[in-house]
């Protein structure tokens, strides 16, 4: 029942007549025929621990104000026509977590070293439990979040979802993509085995025949004069530290401007107009957390 | 998109969301669904497909034919269609780059105000064209090879040979067939022009600016001197 305090105030049911700030203080309908049992012990213990879990959501929303918000996000409306390709985003994010899982699972065993890189991997492949499953989602993951990436650009594209008011969104989306690529870039030499060092001296080659910036773009990735210990520690680096740190603030971003704004809906649903058009700021009246910025 | 189209879009669109339905629990619902699937698509590929690893690093070797892994063909592919080094920073880092600012600064080119894939003929071609491009050049990295391959019917006795040659770098200065540089001489109708001892000098003693490939096993260096002095 204390859960309901967690509701914001219009959401929540009106308390029926005679209940108080809960039913278990609720009085009996005849008072003197049944006078009130003192609970015992075991009960008042069982009723505080029962109300524990929402004493301690209330002790934090007290100081975080969290639940305003919280609520109005999980109950914000999803227009009308909202369909399966809109989980397109969310299975790229849920790619990303099963990323973040597993790699910390491997940088737990790995040691980027050109000497023992290449045998950590053996060892988590080999002797760590369930090893070479989670180093094979780890791998498999980067191929399958790639795919979601791109198909939910496509469903963000052909819908016209980057058009007013989510243009900003459109473009953060668009340094994710680059960055997903890098990591799988960088990602690619850890295991330090043929396919992939010789992939990384192309790869780094390749961008060292950019004009301008090329050369020294190859320069910094490669950290010296050949491929060898200082180009796997900072691909390391950049994989481990640099780009998760930087894609989770911009995953932040991104979520939050899809809640501000809302989700499109898809281009083919339209409005029945009501007979009379009513006016804007009465729409904005009655809607509920809408983040549109006001027009003009 | 002009003010009276945005504000027009806003209202479409308030109209629209309180006809839908709460986020929890029916997108909720979607999106946990496709949680479930991806986590189980993941472990089927882990489980199936493995995590199997390839022979160690070996800087030494000159003979090892580099693959990205497979979502980067696309790049790799536009290395080997477009041929004239002078291109190659076009090919490889331009256009990239081009699409890339393209993409990022797609709605701020694109503006009206219509959103339906069918009304936006220019939008969903050119988006259709990409991705048609993509899925090709990926196509013709996964059955190609690298870019350090040499595109030449040959006999099959000389196959392994070519391999030789094009995992051995030779092609950084040399040109065969349709592939390589010119910083070396051609050596497409080399078979011609020196005799297979000569060849095998060359490739021992690395004339001029040309490096000595002192440590290829006689056998490859065989395969390789078969392999150019058939050709003439
Ligand atoms: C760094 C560039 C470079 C690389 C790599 C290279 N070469 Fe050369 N090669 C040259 C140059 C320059 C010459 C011409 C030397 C001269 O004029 O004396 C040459 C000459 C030759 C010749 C003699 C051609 C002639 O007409 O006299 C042969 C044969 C040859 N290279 C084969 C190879 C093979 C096989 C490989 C790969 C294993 C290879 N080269 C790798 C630069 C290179
Ligand atoms: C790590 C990568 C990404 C994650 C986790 C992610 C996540 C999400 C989520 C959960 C949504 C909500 C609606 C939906 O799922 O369709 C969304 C919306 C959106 N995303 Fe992404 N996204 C990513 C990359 C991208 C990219 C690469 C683009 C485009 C270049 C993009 C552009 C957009 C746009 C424009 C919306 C608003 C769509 C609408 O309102 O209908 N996102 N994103």
């Amino acid at each position: 029942m204390k859960l309901d305090s967690l509701i914001p105030a219009p959401l929540r049911k009106p308390a029926k007549p005679g209940e108080g700030n809960g039913s278990k203080n609720a009085a009996p309908a005849d008072l003197k025929t049944s006078p009130p049992e003192r609970p015992s012990d075991t009960e008042r213990l069982t009723d505080k621990a029962k109300d524990a879990p929402a004493d301690v959501l209330a002790w934090v929303d007290q100081r975080t104000a969290a639940s305003g918000f919280l609520t109005g996000m999980l109950y914000r409306k999803v227009p009308k026509g909202t369909n399966w390709f809109y989980t397109l985003g969310s299975a790229a994010l849920f790619a990303f977590i099963v990323q973040a899982v597993t790699g910390v699972f491997l940088a737990m065993f790995y040691t980027p070293s050109p000497t023992e890189a290449y045998a950590s991997i053996s060892h988590i492949n080999n002797d760590v439990f369930l090893g070479q499953f989670v180093h094979g989602m780890h791998k498999w993951g980067s191929s399958l979040m790639v795919i979601l990436i791109f198909l939910h650009m496509g469903r963000t594209f052909f819908f016209g979802a980057y058009k007013y008011p989510r243009e900003l969104n459109w473009v953060i989306g668009v340094v994710l993509l680059i960055l997903t690529m890098t990591m799988a870039f960088t990602g690619y030499l850890l295991p330090f085995d043929q396919r992939s060092f010789w992939a990384s001296v192309v790869g780094i080659n390749i961008n060292g025949t950019g004009p301008v910036v090329g050369p020294y773009l190859s320069d910094f990735l490669r950290a010296g004069p050949e491929l060898g210990a200082t180009t796997l520690s900072r691909f390391y680096a950049i994989h481990m530290l640099l780009l998760p740190g930087a894609i989770i603030a911009l995953i932040g971003a991104h979520l939050y401007l899809v809640v501000k704004l809302g989700t499109t809906a898809p281009p083919w649903v339209r409005a029945e107009k009501p007979k009379i058009a009513a006016p804007v700021s009465q729409l904005d009246a009655g809607a509920e957390g809408n983040g549109a910025p006001p027009p003009r | 998109m002009k003010a009276k189209d945005k504000q027009a879009y806003l209202e479409e669109y308030e109209f629209l969301k309180k006809k839908g339905k709460p986020f929890f629990p029916y997108a909720v619902m979607k999106d946990s669904t496709m949680a479930l699937i991806v986590v189980g698509v993941i472990i089927a590929m882990s489980i199936i497909l493995g995590a199997e690893q390839g022979p160690k690093a070996d800087p030494t070797t000159t003979t090892y034919v580099p693959r990205p892994e497979w979502y980067f063909f696309f790049l790799f592919e536009l290395l080997r269609v477009i041929k004239p080094p002078e291109l190659v920073p076009v090919a490889t880092i331009g256009i990239p780059t081009i699409c890339m600012v393209l993409l990022l600064l797609l709605p701020f080119y694109d503006r009206g105000p219509e959103r339906h894939p069918g009304r936006r003929p220019i939008a969903t071609t050119a988006g259709c064209l990409t991705i048609v491009a993509m899925a090709y050049l990926t196509y013709l990295g996964a059955i190609g090879g690298s870019p350090t391959e040499i595109e030449m019917k040959v006999p099959p006795q000389y196959e392994a040979g070519k391999e030789v040659v094009a995992g051995s770098g030779c092609l950084a200065c040399h040109k065969i067939g349709e592939n390589g540089g010119d910083l070396g001489p051609d050596l497409t109708h080399i078979g011609s022009q020196l005799p297979r001892a000569a060849i095998i000098r060359s490739v021992e003693i690395g004339p001029a600016e040309m490096p000595a490939f002192r440590d290829l096993p006689p056998k490859k260096l065989n395969q390789l001197s078969d392999f150019l002095a058939s050709l003439d």
